[in-house]
């Protein structure tokens, strides 16, 4: 019998205080579902990071897991400016974060690129004005 | 070898989470850039760094690090103290450079 298991998280935007609070609530959740190892590891920092992107860059966001047997699918929505070339935006190094964040030891560039490494499965839909839409697959 | 050990060894203050001192080191990361640490550093790790603000103790969660490191004498933010207490992180202060820090840490890890 295949089971799945469905959750979300609402993140707010500019609220640097918090993050990663999503992000540890939903590992504790995967784990007590079983995930463990280097699944855990990848969808850990790729959930991370789509939490920062919002909290840097949107004003509101949704995280949404679902589990199943065999994978974990992250859906993260946010009402943000959108991405204007995602080509360029998923190229290391490559940031619009401000001052402010960067003192923080964000806004490195390597958001994207994280976690597209750890993803089995990348997409990034876009519109200007609107958001963003990244949808991550991990196989368990 | 645990953070104790490495407490004595490099005389290192212990600002909060005592109580998880007994873990074990399974190597070490040094990065200010909390993308990086995400990305490359490990479970078990002790995560040597500059940065003292309070997002620093949701990444050694995350990554299920041993404790943390700062160099260079920074005194973390009361923030970080609160949060890292709470989650039970051991933040650790070195007047040392992370340079000479990472040194004596991969020394002792690797005689």
């Amino acid at each position: 019998m295949s089971q799945k298991y469905e959750f979300s998280f609402p993140v707010k935007g500019d609220n640097f205080d918090d993050a990663g609070k999503a992000s540890i609530q939903i590992k504790k959740r995967l784990k007590g579902l079983g995930i463990t190892g280097d699944v855990l590891r990848r969808t850990a920092i790729a959930i991370y990071e789509s939490e920062v992107n919002i909290i840097s860059y949107a004003r509101q966001g949704n995280i949404n897991i679902r589990v199943t047997d065999d994978n974990i699918s992250i859906n993260i929505r946010d009402s943000g400016p959108g991405i204007a070339d995602i080509k360029q935006a998923m190229q290391q190094g490559y940031s619009t974060a401000n001052d402010r964040i960067r003192k923080m030891g964000f806004g490195a560039g390597m958001g994207l690129f994280n976690i597209k490494n750890c993803s089995d499965d990348f997409e990034i839909l876009s519109k200007a004005n609107k958001g963003t839409l990244l949808k991550i697959l991990i196989n368990r | 070898m645990n953070l104790t050990l490495l407490v004595e060894k490099l005389n290192l203050s212990v600002v909060c989470g005592g109580d998880g001192l007994d873990r074990e080191v399974s190597g070490g990361y040094m990065g200010d850039l909390l993308s990086d640490v995400m990305a490359n550093s490990r479970e078990g790790n002790v995560w040597i760094t500059c940065q003292s603000h309070q997002n620093i103790v949701a990444v050694s969660v995350l990554k299920e690090h041993a404790g943390i490191i700062l160099v260079l004498g920074k005194k973390p933010d009361d923030d970080t103290i609160k949060k890292a207490s709470r989650e039970g992180i051991p933040l650790l202060v070195t007047e040392l450079s992370g340079f000479e820090t990472v040194g004596r840490i991969y020394n002792l890890l690797h005689p």
